[in-house]
């Protein structure tokens, strides 16, 4: 398969595959952040994750056709505005959710899986019938179109250099808020043993619900962030909820630097195999081995070692 | 196989009874073929909701990708009835005859190695218990020798089912590809599309469904179902008895892919097609609902649960198609928060207290007494 290519070209591809997986890569790792909070701190198995993800995604298209209209001078800056609102949207949404819904059933985390599958196919018709059922695009401010040329056959998407640095804003700002944070240090305490996390005062009801809030508000960002690189319609979270799911797992549930890597792993064995082999070819030998990997080391990546 | 008088308890009798009562006589009486057709393909999804009670309602193993089972079943049963449509006086005007059409539009020229067997109906047979019984065996070992289960086990069949949705759909020349197989004509030369065959076809569905209730009761009521059971609440004290889990829950997996796969292969005889659209994430866990709706500790509860919420699904999506996806949506919801033992558990509630306080009415003799006439009257050997 690589016969036809020479030494420099295939180089070049490489890179320029590279890059598009760690576009790929960055839309793994939003949307499996905030799986991986929700999945891996408190167990709870959300297939409406990619909803979620949509919902933030459709807050961003209204916030943008909202600039056109009305402050068209600030069209564009109107993305972290955006952002913001579909952080604030999702997260709020995922706090009524688990207050409706997810908190009857920490104890039956299969059943979380149902419940929250219903509530997926739920939201998804309320798209439909809000949106349309029609993808639709955000126009993207001038300075985020074209491209830097970085040789001659080189080149990088600016919007995707944009959502990388996104991506790593977002990681650096979880990792700080669960691993340095008051609250971060309270969530992690209920996720080790919930009865002692309370009786020491720690309302473990709340940081239920705010961990979730969070989770889905990560996801929302991740919609955002994915409206820049695609379009966006009422089933394209579902095409992404498995994936991100088996991102999560290959990491290791529960380890955040297992995330990352299982994602730039799944992102960038895919990307490089799509240009050589059809594109669902591709996707199927990078699931075969991931699920065979999994057979062979359940525990996913990055394991903790937690007693049963 | 040596059956007690116990087989079925009072209750289960009359289940039995209704069951049997509606799918043998009232149906096929009041129902129009074509009806009676849809039925049967609700049926189809009661096979794989049986396997799901043994699995998921006894053994505690929830698998989202029961689909592919379904779908190995149904593509096994569909290779062969496709090559029969495609014999050589069929496909003349194709450049090369005697393969199926849609190898002919991807440029294949001739069958494929794996195609070949699948001439012979006994293979096929064989292959339709065998194919989905060895693939789950070796999901199975993988899975649970490294005790891999619950939420986990779930996500990896889940993978799985998208997978081989994947495969399917991109490898058009071997598969069919997104429209699957179409355009199955006869069995053995026995045209399968015609009323009088599809009526057919409907009761040796039901037989062979009822075949499937036997074996999952069996099941069920042997130590086999206790240990299941026991495994499902405390998976540890059954390894520390000495039991071997994972061959335990092996065993119950493979069982609900085979009855899954018999479901496939009677959607291909009685739908007439197969295709991707049965194999993926969205059918695999709509098989879970029914299962869930119908009562996950009841096999009668999840045939009922496959035939309501199929039937269900066609009205309201024939009538309000938009109003299906909320209702679904609202019934996962509903069935997990309300109502975790479905209607079975609405029925042991809520209903078989009246029928029983009924009983005791019009018959002032002891209970007692009529416990054990029915079970003297039940089906004994």
């Amino acid at each position: 398969m690589f016969g036809d290519y020479s030494l420099g070209d295939l180089g070049s591809i490489f890179v320029m595959q590279g890059f598009a997986g760690l576009i790929l890569f960055s839309v793994y790792v939003l949307m499996a952040l905030g799986l991986a909070i929700i999945f891996g701190q408190m167990g709870v198995i959300n297939m409406a994750h990619g909803e979620f993800m949509i919902l933030g995604a459709y807050v961003t298209w209204m916030t943008s056709n909202l600039f056109q209209t009305y402050l068209p001078s600030l069209f564009s800056g109107y993305f972290f505005l955006a952002m913001i609102l579909a952080f604030v949207a999702s997260g709020a949404l995922g706090m009524l959710v688990e207050w409706v819904l997810i908190r009857h059933l920490y104890k039956r985390p299969l059943d979380t899986l149902l419940a929250t599958w219903g509530l997926s196919l739920i939201l998804q018709q309320a798209y439909r019938s809000v949106f349309g059922a029609r993808e639709v695009g955000v126009e993207l401010p001038q300075w985020m179109l074209g491209s830097l040329h970085v040789t001659d056959s080189i080149e990088v998407p600016i919007n995707g250099v944009f959502v990388m640095c996104l991506t790593v804003l977002i990681t650096v700002c979880v990792a700080y808020v669960m691993y340095k944070s008051r609250w971060g240090r309270q969530v992690r305490a209920v996720v080790q043993n919930r009865i002692m996390a309370g009786a020491v005062g720690i309302n473990t009801e709340k940081v239920d619900r705010y961990t979730f809030g969070l989770g889905c508000g990560i996801a929302g960002v991740a919609g955002s962030a994915f409206t820049m690189i695609g379009s966006t319609g009422p089933t394209s979270g579902q095409l992404y909820i498995v994936d991100t799911f088996l991102v999560v797992v290959f990491g290791g549930a529960a380890s955040l630097l297992g995330t990352i890597a299982s994602a730039f792993s799944i992102s960038q064995t895919q990307s490089t195999l799509e240009f050589f082999l059809s594109g669902s070819m591709a996707k199927v030998l990078t699931l075969l081995a991931v699920v065979g990997i999994l057979m062979l080391r359940p525990q996913g990546l990055f394991a903790l070692k937690v007693r049963k | 196989m040596v059956i007690n008088s116990r087989f079925f308890n009072r209750s289960e009798l009359i289940g039995f009874i209704v069951l049997a009562a509606v799918l043998f006589v009232i149906l096929p009486l009041s129902l129009d073929v074509f009806r009676l057709n849809l039925v049967a393909k609700y049926l189809t999804y009661a096979f794989v909701a049986i396997g799901l009670v043994l699995c998921w309602g006894y053994g505690g193993i929830l698998s989202l990708g029961q689909g592919v089972f379904f779908g190995l079943g149904g593509y096994c049963m569909a290779m062969f009835l496709k090559l029969e449509a495609s014999s050589v006086e069929n496909t003349k005007i194709q450049s090369t005859p005697g393969i199926p059409d849609f190898m002919d539009w991807n440029q294949i020229t001739s069958l494929p190695l794996f195609w070949q067997p699948f001439h012979s109906l006994s293979f096929t047979i064989l292959a339709i218990i065998l194919v989905p019984g060895l693939f789950a065996l070796i999901i199975g070992t993988a899975m649970f020798k490294r005790r891999v289960g619950g939420t986990y086990f779930a996500i990896i069949t889940q993978a799985v089912a998208a997978i081989l949705t994947i495969l399917i759909v991109g490898q058009q020349g071997y598969t069919g590809g997104i429209n699957g197989m179409t355009d199955l004509r006869t069995l053995k030369g026995w045209d399968i599309r015609p009323d009088h065959a599809k009526v057919i076809l409907y009761f040796v569905e039901v037989v062979l469904l009822f075949a499937c209730i036997g074996i999952a009761q069996f099941i069920r009521l042997t130590k086999l179902g206790r240990i299941l059971v026991a495994m499902r609440e405390q998976e540890d004290r059954v390894r520390f008895s000495g039991y071997s889990v994972a061959n335990f829950k092996i065993f119950a997996f493979c069982m609900a892919a085979i009855f899954a796969a018999i479901g496939g292969a009677m959607f291909a005889l009685n739908v007439g097609f197969m295709s991707p659209s049965f194999v993926g994430i969205v059918p695999s866990i709509e098989m879970v609902i029914y299962t869930a709706v119908g009562g996950r500790m009841s096999i009668f509860g999840a045939v009922w649960g496959s035939i309501l919420v199929n039937f269900a699904k066609t009205s309201l999506s024939e009538s309000f198609p938009q109003l299906w996806l909320f209702g679904l949506g609202a019934l996962f919801i509903a069935v997990v928060l309300a109502f975790p033992n479905g209607l079975s558990g609405i029925w042991a509630d809520y209903v078989q207290p009246r029928i029983d306080r009924l009983f005791a009415a019009r018959k002032p003799k002891p209970a007692a007494w009529t416990d054990d006439s029915v079970a003297d009257g039940a089906p004994a050997e």
